[in-house]
């Protein structure tokens, strides 16, 4: 037990913490993107699927309270971690000049504080219909919630879908540098492995803006449409 | 050449600090930077003023004693040490900001000296080989595979300087203790204390109040010595199995 808090309460252990709740949130990205990726091949799909995530009840609790408590350990443990590092220089420099930390690294706090306040307001507006409490009483021809229906009206916004673009460019900014971020600290990293980390988490970041950003971007342009 | 130099000036370590402008005149382009500061301080001296206190030794790029944090970065536009920094990389008629290197862990002493002994602190803590290492061996004796030999001496580059935690935004002393910790895992000398070395720099570092890395590699970007930020992954690595070999046994 002893060592386990005191690794815990080290600078490298909740780094660690950091990354791994950081890689869960972004295993999650991931699957989510996939999943509604889903809209383009039309209602039926998206809906059963839909109605698949709802039937999988406590389930579906225990990943949700899974993602809550990732999401609570990603910003406490960071926020311990800022203290120290504010802590650690009290008296700053006149002239600064940067080398090497990009601008996404730089704004990592300010992207992953922002990307929260999208999620509160994300779950909101599709998991808990409180913009919009007509979302609720979709029903497709089967009886079941009408997530297409629900996901092509939210988007016709064109507030909500502009919202929705910033926040997922933030979101991909956040990964632009937590990607690579996290597997150095988890110690996966060297001179070999490094350009695929550093290359291919900003790729990545890419993909997953591009694909999140998308499905609003259909509905706008009219692709997707009731 | 002449300079305008705005240099941070603090009369010892409980005093108040701030920049002062000093001008540095007729300083020949092959002066190295300290060799400015010299001819700056012996104009200072003749005016009966007090020289600026800077930290140098061995002038030569391989002691790491010179620090200085020149225009913002640590060591300044130089590739290596603010000692081999020549003025040719600088205009006539620049300004200069010379400041210390900034960490609550390098507390200032006066003017551009400041304390690092927390670096030495967290050597004594385990960067070091307890066993007697006796007389040279036979070669061959202690096989080194070349890969394992050469990073190994890459980490031990090291002159611990400190530049790494100056540019650091955090202020944090990752790269140096992965250089101390990467260069002796790598090597069999280093095997015995291998899991105890990792456990006691590492809470050394943070006792003594260094930032925690958040990746930003300003340190590898700046250091004189050119440690690769690989050397912090491995430190990561080594530290979370020696935690957990110390939770086991």
């Amino acid at each position: 037990m002893n060592s386990i808090s005191s690794y815990l309460s080290s600078s490298i252990g909740r780094k660690w913490i950091v990354a791994l709740t950081g890689l869960g949130l972004f295993g999650f990205v991931v699957g989510h993107l996939i999943g509604n990726l889903q809209v383009f091949l039309g209602p039926e799909p998206l809906n059963r699927y839909a109605l698949f995530l709802q039937s999988l009840g406590e389930l579906l609790w225990v990943i949700r309270l899974g993602l809550l408590a990732m999401v609570v350990a990603h910003i406490v443990f960071t926020i311990k971690l800022r203290m120290e590092n504010r802590a650690a220089r009290p008296v700053g420099y006149a002239v600064t000049n940067r080398r090497a930390a990009t601008f996404p690294a730089r704004m990592m706090t300010l992207s992953g504080l922002m990307v929260l306040c999208f999620i509160i307001f994300h779950l909101l507006h599709f998991t808990a219909h409180k913009i919009d409490p007509s979302f609720a009483h979709m029903t497709d021809a089967m009886g079941r919630h009408d997530v297409y229906r629900m996901l092509i009206l939210g988007f016709q916004s064109k507030a909500a879908s502009t919202f929705y673009i910033v926040a997922v460019g933030l979101l991909a900014m956040h990964l632009n540098h937590g990607i690579g971020s996290l597997f150095q600290t988890l110690g996966l990293n060297s001179a070999k492995l490094r350009p695929l980390w550093e290359k291919g988490g900003v790729a990545l970041s890419w993909l997953i803006f591009l694909g999140y950003a998308s499905i609003p971007v259909a509905v706008l342009t009219g692709v997707l449409k009731l | 050449m002449n300079l305008h130099l705005k240099v941070w000036r603090q009369k010892d370590a409980k005093s108040p600090g701030q920049l002062v402008p000093i001008e540095a005149r007729n300083i020949p382009e092959d002066a190295s930077f300290l060799e400015m500061l010299d001819i700056v301080n012996d104009d200072l001296t003749v005016k009966g003023e007090e020289p600026i206190a800077f930290d140098h030794d061995c002038r030569e790029g391989i002691c790491g004693t010179c620090s200085l944090s020149i225009n913002g970065l640590p060591h300044g536009p130089s590739e290596t040490t603010t000692c081999q920094l020549y003025m040719r990389k600088f205009k006539d008629g620049e300004t200069i900001h010379v400041e210390p290197f900034r960490a609550k862990t390098f507390p200032v002493v006066r003017d551009l000296i400041v304390d690092r002994s927390a670096f030495d602190r967290i050597q004594q803590a385990g960067g070091f080989i307890t066993a007697r290492a006796g007389s040279a061996q036979d070669a061959n004796c202690l096989p080194v595979p070349k890969v394992a030999a050469d990073a190994a001496m890459e980490a031990a580059a090291c002159i611990g300087c400190g530049a790494c935690v100056a540019a650091c935004p955090n202020a944090s002393a990752m790269l140096f203790v992965g250089a101390k910790v990467s260069h002796l895992a790598l090597l069999p000398q280093g095997q015995a204390e291998r899991t105890s070395r990792a456990l006691k720099m590492v809470r050394t570092m943070d006792e003594e109040g260094f930032g925690n890395c958040s990746n930003y590699l300003e340190c590898e970007a700046v250091c004189p010595a050119d440690i690769p930020a690989s050397v912090i992954a491995r430190l990561n690595r080594e530290y979370t199995v020696a935690s957990c070999k110390d939770a086991v046994c």
